[in-house]
C-alpha cells in the first residue's frame, strides 16, 4: 500500500495536462497578454516539492510539448522550462523555508527568465515584440502563485504523491 | 520528414480536442435550446440574403460566360473556379505575437502546405503545418507573413505585409505618387502563385504622405474575421499555367505569361543545354 501511494506520477502527469490545457485555452485578447504561465507554475511547484521526482528532464519533455502546441520553434520552451526547474531544483530547500508571498518574488524571477528566454527566441526568428509587454504573465504568474501552491499542496496531500 | 511537426501535433491533439470541447458543446447547446423566435428572424434573414446572393449569382454567370468568350477572342486561357473544402478552427495561438489559428483538417483531407486559407470576408491565410487530422494556418497579420496585392479599383499592385495586429495590415513600399485612397479593396494578385487571383483581402483604412519618407504609409484592415471565423474554407486551386524550372536547369529570370505555352514550351527544350556550372 504505501509502496503503491509512492508512485503516483500519473496525478503529476494530470496536474500538468491540465496547466497544458489551460495554457491553450482561447481567450479575449486583452486576456491574452495577462495569461500566467500555467505549465512553469505547476512544474515549479512539482520540483520544489518531489525535487527527487521531478527534475529538468520533466521540463525538458513538458517543454517540447509545449512547443509543439504552440508551433514555436522546437526546443525553446523545452529549454527555458528545464532551466527553471533546475533552478528551482537547486534552491529547493531555501524556497522551502521562505513565506509564500516570498516565493511569489522568486516565481516572477523565474517565469521572467523564461519569458525573458522565449523572447530572445522570438526575437530570433523574427517575431519579436516591441516593450516590455510581454513580461507581463510573469507578473500575473506570481500574482496567483499563492494560489496555485495551495491547491496543488491541496492536491498532493490529499492524493498522497510523494 | 517534410511533415514531421505535423506528425509530432499527433502527441497534443487530444489537448487541442479537450481544450476546443467547450466551445463545441456550447455551440450545440447554443442551437439545441434556440429561441423559436430567433430561428425565424434567422431564417428570414438567411431567406434574404440568399435572394441576394442569388441575384448577384445570376449576373455572375452572364458575366462569367461574357468573361470565357471574351478570353477566348484574346486567345487566353479561361479562368477555372476553384475547389473549396470546409473546414473548423479547432484552436487558436495562445502565444500573442504569433498568429496561427489550428483546424481540423490534415493530411487526411489533402491538405498541403502553402495552402489558402479563406473566410467568409477574403482571405485569412496559408496553410504552414499539416498534421494528420489537424494543420496549422499563418494568417495574414503575422508579422511573418506577406501577400502580393492589387488595388481593385486602379490595379495597382503592392506587396501586403501583417504587423502582428489582428485588425492592421500595411503596404510596403508604395510611392507617393500611386493610384490608391482609402476605402479602397485590395484584392490577391496571384503574382506570388500561393494565393488564387481575385479574393478580397483588405480595405486600405489611412494614408500617410511623409515628406521625410521615401514611401506612402498606407494602412488596411482585413476583410477576413480573423479573430471571429470559426468556419474557414481551404482552397484547392485549379492548376496554374505556371512554368517551373527543374532542379539543375537555369533559373531564368523571364516569367511566362499564362498564354503562351508555345514560348514556355520553347524555353523548356532550350534550357537542357545549358551547362551546370553556369549556375
Amino acid at each position: 500500500m504505501v509502496a503503491a501511494a509512492a508512485h503516483r506520477t500519473w496525478i503529476i502527469l494530470l496536474t500538468l495536462l491540465l496547466a497544458l490545457m489551460l495554457g491553450a485555452l482561447p481567450m479575449p485578447e486583452a486576456f491574452e497578454w495577462g495569461r500566467p504561465e500555467w505549465v512553469a507554475l505547476t512544474l515549479i511547484y512539482w520540483s520544489l516539492a518531489l525535487p527527487h521526482r521531478v527534475g529538468p528532464w520533466w521540463g525538458w519533455v513538458v517543454g517540447l510539448l509545449v512547443d509543439i502546441l504552440h508551433g514555436s520553434l522546437l526546443g525553446v520552451h523545452a529549454l527555458s522550462l528545464a532551466l527553471i526547474v533546475y533552478v528551482t531544483g537547486r534552491l529547493y530547500l531555501r524556497i522551502r523555508m521562505f513565506p509564500v508571498w516570498q516565493q511569489a518574488w522568486l516565481v516572477l524571477v523565474l517565469v521572467g527568465i523564461h519569458q525573458m528566454l522565449l523572447q530572445w527566441a522570438q526575437t530570433l526568428t523574427g517575431n519579436g515584440a516591441e516593450g516590455l509587454a510581454f513580461l507581463l504573465p510573469s507578473l500575473v504568474s506570481a500574482v496567483i502563485w499563492p494560489w496555485i501552491f495551495v491547491v496543488l499542496r491541496g492536491v498532493r496531500r490529499a492524493l498522497r504523491v510523494s | 520528414m517534410k511533415h514531421y511537426r505535423g506528425y509530432l501535433t499527433l502527441a497534443v491533439t487530444p489537448v487541442q480536442w479537450f481544450v476546443d470541447a467547450p466551445s463545441r458543446m456550447w455551440t450545440q447547446l447554443d442551437q439545441l435550446v434556440a429561441n423559436r423566435d430567433d430561428l425565424q428572424l434567422e431564417n428570414s434573414r438567411l431567406q434574404s440574403d440568399l435572394l441576394i446572393l442569388a441575384r448577384k449569382l445570376q449576373r455572375l454567370d452572364s458575366l462569367n460566360i461574357e468573361n470565357a468568350y471574351l478570353r477566348e477572342l484574346l486567345g487566353a486561357r479561361s479562368k477555372v473556379d476553384d475547389r473549396v473544402q470546409l473546414a473548423e478552427l479547432i484552436g487558436v495561438n495562445p502565444d500573442t505575437f504569433i498568429h496561427q489559428v489550428v483546424i481540423n483538417r490534415g493530411l487526411r483531407d489533402q491538405v498541403f502546405i502553402g495552402q489558402p486559407v479563406l473566410d467568409s470576408g477574403g482571405v485569412m491565410g496559408q496553410v504552414v503545418e499539416v498534421g494528420p487530422y489537424t494543420s496549422r494556418v499563418l494568417m495574414v497579420s503575422d508579422t511573418q507573413h506577406a501577400i502580393p496585392v492589387r488595388v481593385n479599383r486602379s490595379g495597382f499592385r503592392a506587396v501586403l505585409l501583417g504587423k502582428g495586429d489582428l485588425k492592421e495590415l500595411e503596404l510596403d513600399h508604395v510611392p507617393d505618387t500611386a493610384d490608391i485612397q482609402v476605402g479602397d479593396l485590395l484584392i490577391s494578385s496571384g503574382l506570388g502563385q500561393r494565393f488564387p487571383a481575385d479574393y478580397p483581402v483588405a480595405e486600405v483604412t489611412e494614408i500617410r504622405h511623409d515628406p521625410g519618407r521615401p514611401f506612402a504609409r498606407i494602412k488596411a484592415r482585413p476583410t477576413a474575421r480573423l479573430d471571429k471565423s470559426r468556419h474557414v474554407l481551404l482552397v484547392f486551386q485549379s492548376p496554374q499555367p505556371v512554368w517551373e524550372p527543374s532542379p539543375g536547369e537555369a533559373p531564368l529570370t523571364v516569367s511566362v505569361p499564362a498564354a503562351s505555352s508555345i514560348a514556355s514550351a520553347a524555353i523548356k527544350s532550350a534550357t537542357p543545354t545549358v551547362p551546370k556550372k553556369d549556375l
